[in-house]
């Protein structure tokens, strides 16, 4: 009788603060360790940049002409990137995800090449595709006077490059997880297919569309590899803030390290300020 | 100015064919079991999903050969699927709109609308935040704001609770009423069918197996499933005379028929005995009880034999009996509780 009153009460008396008092004295070290060690490694180079960031100077130095037009360049490119991606990526999620035609797999599996792709490769590929001499830059150099290589719109092009996969998986994925019927629904009540598709599944995808976007920005405006290849690094034309930082290193670290600052928040606020969506996405 | 169609959909196991007229006004009701192809036949009609043969003419013009956004049909689909991005208003507003309404105009379509079926002060709601009987009339609304002329329900108060199904029950058979236009109605239950429907079309394996007025269906039934949903004992045997033989029995019956026949008797006309009874006619036989139930307020006995029965009898009765399971006893039904009638 004894024992089981004893054990009873101390039971009672562990479960008191609830289910994770009554669990905190087994954490188990095995995953705290290496959980605070990814955590310290994630987090110490960020910690370094604003650490070492000649701070007394920096207002001057980001008031640098040079800075600002990276800066400029950088938002600009990836905005542009973002808007094509969207403008190409959600139709080409909604045939992926709705419209059943032969060799459906293994176009899926291509659009996302550019994933894994290393991003100088994707500029290379693309100087092949449109550079002066490529199969279609040939084209356009002749047809319409137009070269993109080593233009602002080639980064545009690189960035939408390396980052559409990033929109299409996110969209493709809300659209599968949608409800069909609804667009039987809209059907029933007299809906063009191009009427449910702005009124209805749009609206329905919208959280991921939300997502895919801000993934594919990030994305965009980190781009490094597949930009230094295809558009070059020519200052206010096609160097952006990776490239500016990357110059700077080698002539004057202090300098990267103030755009490497600007980079982060930058990146920082604007993902902060659209993480409601994010989070709330499917 | 009616509804036409012979709708075949073949499918690798499953096979629909069946034949449906409906007349301006009229509720018909398609009553059958799970996966007898009742919602199979209204999607048809929708233009949902392909005919692989038949054909459907509404008002005498095909309506097979449109596609579904181009039928003038209203749906109300079981879970009612109401848009949940767009409060009740807009969801009513929606059809008005594809159909070239402009935006004010539909609005006071579906305003119009809302106020019909008494949910003007939920306008601006979202569906969520709606119960289920007023999705249910939002739903009714959006399929008759766009003024079909064939409107469609798919097992329209399925998803509703006991309490809440009676009073839209009440209302759906309201605007029923008064709807012009012809109506198709899927149901498994009996009782919705009955309330809501003139014509009843009972579908087991995509076949049509009886059709009439509820009244019809429910005094003849012509298949195990029908007599169950009724609530009869239902055989078919030989009839001669005022004699139906079901396999090694012998029925006493009320009706004068020769051929093949249906007798049916409601649970209730079975007389149960410890012991076999004397004196009156009746139609008499030893049965063995197989299981006993709650049933209402009585108690129903199943029964196998040399037929197989349902009695319903008092809780009291199966006190003074002490029936038991396995237990063998006498049942009886007196001729003129029977019904038979011409398979």
């Amino acid at each position: 009788m004894t024992p089981t009153t004893t054990s009873t009460g101390r039971g009672g008396a562990r479960r008191g603060p609830g289910p994770v008092g009554a669990l905190a004295g087994r954490t188990p070290w095995v995953l705290v360790l290496p959980a605070v060690l990814g955590m310290a490694f994630l987090l110490l180079p960020l910690a370094g940049l604003l650490i070492k960031a000649p701070w007394p100077t920096l207002p001057e130095r980001l008031a640098e002409p040079q800075v600002l037009e990276a800066l400029r360049l950088s938002l600009v490119t990836a905005t542009i990137a973002t808007l094509v991606c969207l403008l190409l990526g959600v139709p080409l999620a909604w045939l992926l995800a709705r419209v059943a035609f032969p060799g459906r797999r293994a176009v899926r599996a291509l659009v996302t090449v550019p994933l894994v792709l290393p991003p100088v490769v994707g500029g290379v590929a693309l100087l092949l595709v449109l550079g002066r001499r490529g199969l279609v830059g040939q084209w356009l150099d002749a047809t319409f006077g137009v070269t993109l290589p080593f233009t602002t719109a080639g980064v545009v092009l690189a960035e939408a490059f390396v980052a559409m996969p990033f929109l299409v998986i996110s969209v493709e994925g809300a659209l599968r997880a949608a409800d069909l019927r609804l667009e039987e629904a809209a059907a029933t009540l007299g809906a063009s297919r191009w009427t449910i598709f702005r009124r209805v599944t749009l609206p329905l995808v919208a959280p991921g569309v939300v997502a895919g976007a801000v993934l594919c920005w990030a994305r965009a405006l980190g781009e490094f590899g597949a930009t230094i290849t295809f558009a070059g690094n020519f200052p206010g034309r096609t160097q952006t803030m990776p490239l500016a930082v990357y110059l700077a290193l080698e002539t004057e670290p202090e300098a990267a390290i103030v755009l490497s600052l600007l980079l982060l928040a930058v990146s920082v606020i604007i993902l902060a300020s659209l993480r409601d969506k994010w989070v709330t996405s499917p | 100015m009616s509804l036409h169609a012979h709708l075949v959909v073949a499918r690798p196991r499953f096979r629909l064919d069946i034949d449906l007229t409906v007349a301006p006004g009229q509720v018909v009701a398609l009553l059958g079991p799970n996966g007898a192809g009742k919602t199979t036949a209204l999607r048809a009609l929708a233009g949902l999903t392909g005919l692989s043969g038949g054909h459907i003419t509404l008002d005498g013009a095909p309506l097979h050969t449109l596609a579904a956004e181009r039928r003038p049909i209203g749906m109300v689909f079981q879970d009612y699927l109401l848009f949940p991005h767009l409060s009740a208003l807009d969801n009513v507003a929606f059809g008005p709109r594809c159909h070239g309404a402009s935006k004010s105009d539909a609005r006071r379509t579906a305003a119009a609308w809302l106020e019909r079926v008494g949910l003007t002060e939920h306008a601006r709601a979202r569906p969520r935040q709606l119960s289920g009987g007023q999705a249910q009339r939002v739903a009714l609304a959006r399929a008759l704001a766009i003024e079909p002329r064939l409107l469609l329900l798919d097992e329209p108060l399925a998803a509703l609770d006991a309490r809440t199904r009676l009073d839209v029950r009440a209302q759906l058979r309201r605007h029923l009423a008064a709807f012009d236009g012809a109506t198709v109605l899927v149901t498994h239950d009996p009782l919705e069918a009955m309330v809501l429907a003139d014509h009843l079309v009972v579908i087991e394996n995509g076949a049509i197996v009886q059709q009439g007025t509820p009244a019809q269906v429910a005094q003849r039934p012509r298949t195990d499933y029908v007599a169950r949903l009724v609530g009869l004992n239902l055989y078919r045997g030989i009839a001669t005379g005022r004699q139906v033989k079901i396999e090694d029995v012998l029925l006493s019956v009320a009706e004068h028929l020769d051929g093949p026949a249906f007798v049916a008797f409601p649970p209730a006309a079975v007389a149960l005995y410890r012991t076999r009874p004397d004196g009156t006619p009746r139609n008499l036989w030893q049965a063995r009880i197989e299981g006993i139930e709650r049933h209402g307020d009585n108690v129903r006995i199943h029964l196998e034999g040399p037929i197989t029965a349902s009695a319903d009898i008092t809780p009291a009765a199966v006190a003074e009996l002490d029936l038991t399971p396995g237990q063998r006893i006498w049942a009886a039904v007196k001729a003129t509780e029977t019904h038979a009638y011409p398979a």
